[in-house]
């Protein structure tokens, strides 16, 4: 049974600096309820909208990132309907001639590489945010709060190109990742990024799931919303079509309203803003667009010869591929390269850290070459890197207050001699036969040392050692 | 009363008080809330009494559209034009009544009660800025702002016998303007006399950041005084199906004394005249029912004790608040832009709009102004026309003015059985010099009784 499915997403460009149709700032997060407000977001009446071109500048950039076509000549409409976070009983939207038709991204697909079609870019104004006092469905009363009211919106619509939850999740990280290449975008910001999902049963109705605003929940709302279409089908049931809503804390979608006939949004063209002719624009950006994701990740694989699942990991997010480049720059690009996109992005993750909060490249470039020049072991890099994310400090300096230097490996011997003086029985039950007790042997070597040397040329040692203990 | 009394004046506080206890009087319900709190100034302009149309918002002052629904709201915000008229100084007097929502004819719908003419208060003033023509003609106030959707300047000027100009769509910041019909309306200036309205409108017209569709123009201060090769165009159609014997009568004497005193004038006929009443209705209509979307009660305005779910709630508080006429406007506009109807009103409707200015442009290409009726009648009595489509009819006039965008004054032409009637006088596109010359031109030379 195919899956079918289509995504809306609704994207803030939350890194401009005034909001879509009025010059209130954006920076209202973390303010009071508001208090980032103006006549003009607020809907009182008399006031006027006027278009906030950078935003456009940004949704044309978008657009021609998505490879969609740009229209020349496009215009903003009215979207009427009632709802307490709506202050004009309109939103100022798009309908014919949006700002990009079109266009498309490739994912990583279930099966190898995939282009996802996007059918439209369109710009909008995002409504106000309402604050239920207890549950959705019993709260009192709710509160209302315009900060948000006016923030730039773009919603991008796809065609239903994908087959999997892992599809879904891999285009809204991928769009992400372009988003953020350029610069008008940052996903980090609570509300910054929502999707409403089209899936359905090749076949059956279609049914809309609104709410979802996480990777992971876009994931784990298809795959619930499949599984419920599946059970249905196979006890004999249809999907109706239907609105249904994701409950993130449940993980589980529940109906909202079920679709009689498709909502009348009485749109009309808004009169107070009058229609762009953006001639001229679309060859204006493109050449000041910057490296996209995909293209930075054939050059880095080209230019560095790295891996191309190294390179993945490091264009995923602009940030840490500038800060590869920072230290590939200075040291061998492969071992910068394995040691970013493995253990560095694994260590952010597990701390749910970025890469902005990171030590400097500076001191990457410090640690590689300690493992260039030998003088520390892997392990002791682990070390070093988790230290310097938990508590600070340079690669050189932890290396020596904690001594984890290599030691000389001409001491190597000594030491094993010794293990071996002070640990009969086990050497008298390698002898024997236990082969197994060398691993006992080597710990305690490695104890002595403080896991200063290569615990495989320890055994080696030990093991010619041992040997010439039995021929003897 | 006119500018230059104010400016001659050396008592002007006294006038001031004068013009407060009027205002106060409120004689012919002209007010809704006057501004007690006035700046007073003695210098040239400085101080200068003006009353706003309550569709404009005045930082500090309750603005309501005359609609129940807005009571008690305070803007906490000055519209543009308020800023500029308080940059010039002037003092704003008070809000005056009109239609609720500007949505009339005649100020009848105001929750206010109906303004009352000066000439005869058994009489409308017209609408739907009423009580800005009240005021000024009733001597209160030497000039106040009005808007004109479809003739809501111009038509109450034509009733209360003075001068109301309607500039050019996008030449005046409709910033701080409560919408209504968004495409079609602008703010305008009433006064005695062609100067004093040219005065104003030189303060308030321009560019403003704010209103997108606003653009710069020619000062019209000082006025020209001797206008000369004046090419008069008469379009027959204004003149047809229910206008008044004694209107035609005075306004055709007009055309006559503009010929006698040198100017050239010719019938022509505009042919898309009879779609323009409809295509305006159904324009208007859709683009309120938008508008006034907003007003649910939960951010400012009518609010009753206790709420119920938001539907019930903002349910309860349009049919409380809003008003026959309004709430017929809302549910018609609704219609027109429906799914399905779309296509076949607003769509077609724009269509129409878009003809009807290029014949405009056309025909204005070959003369300097149009001639017309403002009104195709004198103020009826209050009460007197009940039936909506027939205040509609009475529109037919001035909407095609506002469909094309084009600048139109209307000025004092004569009488009609004690009553002023009005002539309209339609000028091109930005050049509301031109057009305010002749208007002067005529004034003066025809020498037309005034009210004060």
């Amino acid at each position: 049974m195919r899956v079918l499915i289509g995504l809306e997403v609704h994207v803030q460009l939350n890194k401009l600096k005034t909001k879509m149709f009025c010059g209130t700032p954006t920076s209202y997060q973390h303010a009071p309820p508001n208090t980032h407000v103006c006549p003009v977001c607020l809907g009182l009446p008399g006031a006027m909208p006027t278009i906030n071109m950078k935003a456009v500048e940004a949704a044309v950039k978008v657009a021609l990132a998505l490879n969609a076509k740009v229209q020349e000549n496009t215009m903003f409409y009215r979207k009427n309907y009632f709802y307490p976070d709506l202050p004009r009983g309109f939103q100022i939207s798009q309908y014919d001639f949006p700002i990009g038709k079109d266009g498309y991204v490739i994912i990583d697909g279930d099966e190898g590489e995939k282009k996802v079609r996007i059918k439209r870019v369109h710009m909008e104004e995002d409504p106000g945010r309402l604050v239920h006092v207890g549950r959705i469905d019993k709260a009192k009363y709710t509160l209302i709060d315009y900060n948000r009211s006016g923030m730039p919106l773009l919603e991008i619509v796809t065609e239903p190109d994908m087959n999997s939850p892992k599809e879904a999740r891999a285009f809204v990280s991928k769009l992400r990742t372009i988003l953020e290449y350029l610069d008008v975008f940052d996903g980090s910001l609570e509300g910054a990024m929502r999707v409403d999902a089209n899936v359905s049963i090749e076949g059956g109705s279609r049914v809309e799931i609104k709410n979802i605003s996480s990777f992971r929940g876009v994931e784990k709302a298809l795959a619930f919303e499949i599984t419920r279409q599946k059970n249905l089908l196979r006890r004999g049931q249809q999907a109706k079509m239907e609105t249904r809503h994701f409950d993130e804390s449940q993980e589980i979608t529940v109906s909202l309203r079920v679709k009689e006939e498709e909502s009348d949004y009485r749109y009309f063209p808004e009169p107070d803003l009058p229609p762009m002719n953006l001639k001229g624009w679309t060859e204006r950006i493109k050449a000041e667009l910057p490296e996209l994701p995909d293209a930075r990740r054939e050059r880095l694989i080209a230019q560095y010869g790295i891996s191309v699942e190294h390179a993945k990991v490091l264009t995923g997010e602009r940030v840490l591929a500038d800060y590869f480049e920072k230290v590939a720059s200075k040291t061998s690009p492969k071992l910068a390269a394995t040691w970013i996109a493995d253990v560095l992005k694994g260590e952010l993750n597990y701390r749910d850290m970025r890469i902005e909060g990171c030590f400097s490249p500076e001191n990457m470039v410090e640690l590689l070459e300690l493992l260039e020049k030998d003088l520390i072991s892997d392990k002791a890099a682990v070390m070093i890197i988790r230290r310097m994310l938990d508590e600070g400090g340079r690669p050189k300096e932890i290396m020596e207050k904690e001594g984890l230097q290599k030691i000389k490996e001409d001491i190597l011997p000594g030491v094993v001699e010794s293990v071996i003086e002070e640990n009969e029985k086990a050497v008298r039950d390698y002898l024997s036969g236990k082969r197994e007790a060398i691993n006992y042997l080597v710990g305690q070597v490695m104890k002595k040392v403080r896991g200063r040397a290569d615990a495989s040329k320890v055994y080696n040692l030990l093991e010619r050692r041992l040997n010439e203990i039995d021929n003897n | 009363m006119r500018i230059r009394d104010w400016i001659e004046s050396d008592d002007k506080e006294r006038i001031l008080e004068e013009v407060l206890r009027k205002a106060k009087k409120n004689e012919y319900n002209e007010f809704i809330t006057v501004n007690e709190n006035v700046f007073i100034s003695k210098d040239s302009l400085k101080g200068l009494p003006v009353a706003i149309k309550d569709n404009i918002s005045t930082k500090g002052i309750e603005t309501t559209c005359a609609s129940l629904i807005l009571r008690g709201y305070v803007p906490p915000y000055d519209a543009h034009v308020v800023e500029l008229l308080k940059n010039a100084e002037a003092s704003i007097i008070g809000k005056t009544n009109m239609d609720e929502f500007a949505m009339g004819t005649t100020s009848e719908t105001s929750y206010f009660g109906v303004v009352r003419n000066p000439w005869d208060k058994k009489r409308v003033a017209g609408g739907s800025s009423g009580g800005s023509a009240a005021a000024v003609a009733g001597g209160v106030v030497p000039v106040a702002l009005g808007s004109d959707t479809g003739g809501s300047v111009r038509c109450p000027a034509s009733f209360c016998g003075i001068v109301g100009l309607k500039p050019t769509y996008g030449a005046v910041s409709r910033y701080g303007l409560i919408a209504y019909a968004n495409s079609l309306e602008q703010i305008g200036v009433f006064a005695n006399t062609v100067e004093d309205v040219a005065l104003i409108y030189n303060i308030i017209k321009g560019k403003d950041e704010r209103d997108a569709t606003s653009q710069d123009s020619e000062d019209v201060f000082p006025l020209n005084e001797d206008p000369r090769k004046i090419r008069v165009g008469v379009p027959r159609e204004y003149f047809g199906e229910g206008v008044d014997e004694g209107v035609e009568r005075e306004v055709w004497k007009a055309i006559k004394l503009m010929e006698d005193l040198g100017a050239e004038y010719e019938e022509i006929s505009m042919k898309y005249t009879k779609y323009a009443l409809p295509a305006y209705y159904i324009i208007a209509m859709s683009e309120a029912s938008s508008n006034l979307a907003r007003y649910d009660g939960i951010r400012y305005g009518l609010r009753f004790e206790e709420d119920e779910d938001f539907e019930t709630t903002i349910s309860k508080i349009r049919a409380k608040g809003f008003g026959e006429e309004v709430k017929r406007r809302i549910l018609l506009g609704t219609y027109a832009l429906s799914k399905g109807y779309y296509g076949r009103y607003y769509l077609k409707a724009l269509k129409v709009r878009r003809l009807i200015k290029e014949e405009f442009d056309r025909v204005l290409s070959k003369f300097d102004v149009l001639v017309t009726p403002t009104m195709p009648f004198t103020a009826p009595k209050i009460g007197e026309i009940k039936d909506p489509l027939s205040l509609y009819m009475a529109d037919v006039n001035t909407v095609p003015v506002n469909l094309a965008g084009v600048p139109a004054v209307s000025v004092p032409c004569g009488f009609s059985k004690a009553l002023p009637v009005g002539m309209q006088i339609i000028g091109k596109r930005f050049n509301e010099r031109r057009l305010l010359e002749i208007a002067r031109w005529y004034e003066v030379n025809s020498k037309v009784r005034r009210w004060s």
